[in-house]
């Protein structure tokens, strides 16, 4: 379980995350929302241990999070970066395969898990080819499997951040990848991941943080902050919002 | 571009490969041996009882002077394709080499200070000669190394260009250097810092062998054992962070096999380029990126490589014998050209 107290990062004189109490709960799919800028990739940094706050804690179950070894928090935490760059010709279970680089569960296992995963994020056909020659939606697919087979099959304890996963993706995909999350999530993983699409962090979160400036804005259940008064605020967009015809959640339409 | 091989052919056939390469290395020569006499005399070397009836002139040349050579090659051809996996790996980019980040140039200087501090002082002792030339190349490739590395990095991430760029400064600073000492040194060591800038398998003895087998074996045992390490390292630092790697304990020990490695290749043989570029490409496009293959598989091509272009450089204008770096250079720019201009299209 991962736990940030009044997190603050600078940079340079420039204070760009300040005020964080975040605890993300197991089985739950916390959403960050907020504008270019407003430091969510900075959040997640500072909450895998990637970024040194200036101020503050992050924990890991009982222990701090650059106390941990390595292995044994690979085993527990699993990252998605927005973005990787990999330039050599894998084939795409050899780099989904890296994910189970943190156990030694052997190589048929492996396989099996490999596959499960590659299936969860919908790129089992994808199994075979070579990396470097699929299309960005893919690539951002294949990591996605890659973490989920860091953290698979998915249980209590274990922490998954995401980074904007459906970035690159086509509407189908974009539901598709949000719906494995939220299976994993349902097995007991806390889920913390980036988004743009606000109507998407209705539909599959559990609990919004949105962002302004580096400064929590609001950190609640959807209904409580897709309203248009916190969007008009935060983002500058005048929206309406809706109930979705026949899933309740709310539909939020620009006005 | 899915690889064409699978491990176990890849490797079957560049042990082939190798075999076949170390018999033509000890037949071929100023005195070419028939194929059937190298071979029994190389087995009569390694202990067989064999009929030693017409071999002995086999035998002296063989042991006296192709089996060193052959050595020669194979240690700094298997080391070099090491260090150029290494490299590669560590900047994450198919296009590094010792050779063009300036590591084999530092370690080139470090040599040629040995050499000629070490006429100036009044001559070294036979004893430790090999060792002192080895650990100061070693240090040389080690600096270089480690600033083209620092100087490559901005932000925690590490600028391909920028590297490149500060090869070519830190190779040109370092060319100069060695410049310098060709301009202080006497007759005999200038014969001797010439053999360096050019590289050659030539005179190769068993007091300059030692030093390089033993580094070898030690990076060929070691990088191995970060083969999985190295695979995730190409995703990223920041991901192999994530995955449980200690990034920054690894890439020291990158850097440290680079420069251990290319410094005691240099000490023995002198500046060989481009064979850390070629062989782990080639061998990537047999076998596809996965270092657990690419590690061994690239010390048997790298062996058997500069055991062939050896061959070319003491056969294409026999009696006499051209430098191996230039046989390697001859091959390895053409291969770079070509893989830059495959990178864009």
């Amino acid at each position: 379980m991962l736990r940030a107290e009044n997190l603050a990062v600078r940079r340079g004189r420039k204070t760009v995350l300040e005020g964080i109490d975040l605890e993300l709960n197991p089985g739950e799919v916390l959403g960050v929302l907020g504008p270019n800028g407003a430091g969510k990739s900075t959040l997640l940094a500072a909450l895998c241990g990637e970024l040194k706050p200036d101020h503050g804690q992050v924990w890991l179950d009982q222990c701090e999070l650059s106390r941990w070894d390595g292995g044994q928090k690979a085993q527990r935490l699993a990252v998605l970066p927005q973005s990787s760059t990999l330039e050599f010709a894998f084939r795409v279970e050899e780099v989904v395969g890296l994910g189970r680089l943190p156990y030694q569960s052997g190589r048929a296992r492996d396989d099996e898990i490999v596959m499960q995963a590659l299936q969860a994020a919908d790129a089992g056909h994808l199994h075979g080819r070579s990396y470097v020659a699929l299309s960005g939606g893919e690539r951002q697919r294949v990591h996605l499997a890659r973490v989920l087979a860091q953290l698979w099959p998915g249980a209590v304890g274990q922490t998954l951040l995401l980074d904007e996963p459906t970035s690159a993706l086509d509407p189908l995909h974009q539901h598709v990848t949000l719906q494995a999350i939220r299976e994993f999530a349902d097995r007991g993983v806390a889920v913390l991941v980036i988004l743009h699409d606000l109507n998407l962090a209705a539909r599959y979160c559990d609990r919004l943080l949105l962002l302004e400036g580096g400064r929590p804005h609001s950190l609640d259940s959807p209904a409580q902050v897709l309203r248009p008064e916190p969007l008009k605020a935060v983002f500058g967009l005048e929206v309406l919002v809706q109930a979705h015809p026949e899933r309740g959640h709310p539909l939020i339409i620009a006005r | 571009m899915t690889p064409l091989l699978k491990p176990r052919a890849l490797f079957i056939g560049l042990s082939l490969l190798c075999l076949l390469a170390i018999w033509l290395s000890l037949a071929l020569g100023p005195v070419s041996l028939p194929l059937l006499d190298t071979l029994r005399a190389a087995l009569r070397l390694l202990g067989l009882p064999i009929e030693g009836q017409g071999l002995e002139q086999a035998e002296l040349i063989l042991g006296q002077i192709r089996l060193p050579r052959t050595l020669l090659g194979l240690a700094v051809g298997g080391v070099l394709a090491l260090s150029g996996v290494a490299m590669q790996g560590l900047f994450r980019n198919p296009l590094a080499d010792p050779g063009l980040v300036g590591v084999s140039s530092g370690a080139a200087l470090g040599a040629a200070f040995a050499i000629v501090g070490g006429a100036l002082l009044g001559g070294v002792p036979e004893a430790i000669g090999p060792y002192l030339l080895s650990f100061c190349a070693f240090l040389g490739g080690l600096v270089v190394a480690w600033l083209v590395y620092r100087l490559g990095r901005r932000n925690g991430q590490t600028h391909v260009a920028t590297m490149l760029l500060a090869g070519i400064a830190l190779t040109a600073l370092a060319s100069s250097a060695v410049g310098l000492f060709t301009y202080l040194a006497d007759d005999a060591t200038l014969r001797t810092l010439t053999f360096w800038n050019l590289g050659s398998l030539n005179g190769a003895s068993y007091s300059r062998l030692w030093p390089l087998l033993l580094v070898s074996a030690a990076v060929a045992l070691w990088l191995p054992r970060r083969a999985k390490d190295l695979n995730a390292l190409l995703l990223g630092e920041s991901e192999a962070g994530h995955l449980g790697i200690d990034v920054e304990r690894l890439k020291r020990e990158l850097v440290f096999c680079t420069a251990l490695g290319v410094g005691a290749a240099v000490a023995a043989a002198g500046l060989i380029g481009f064979v850390g570029l070629v062989v782990p490409h080639l061998v990537r496009l047999l076998s596809g990126p996965d270092h657990r293959t690419l590690l061994p598989a690239s010390i048997l091509a790298g062996a058997s490589l500069l055991l062939l272009a050896d061959l070319v450089a003491r056969l294409a204008l026999a009696p006499a014998e051209l430098p191996i770096g230039i046989v390697t250079a001859f091959i390895g720019a053409p291969f770079f050209l070509f893989l830059l201009l495959r990178g864009r299209a």
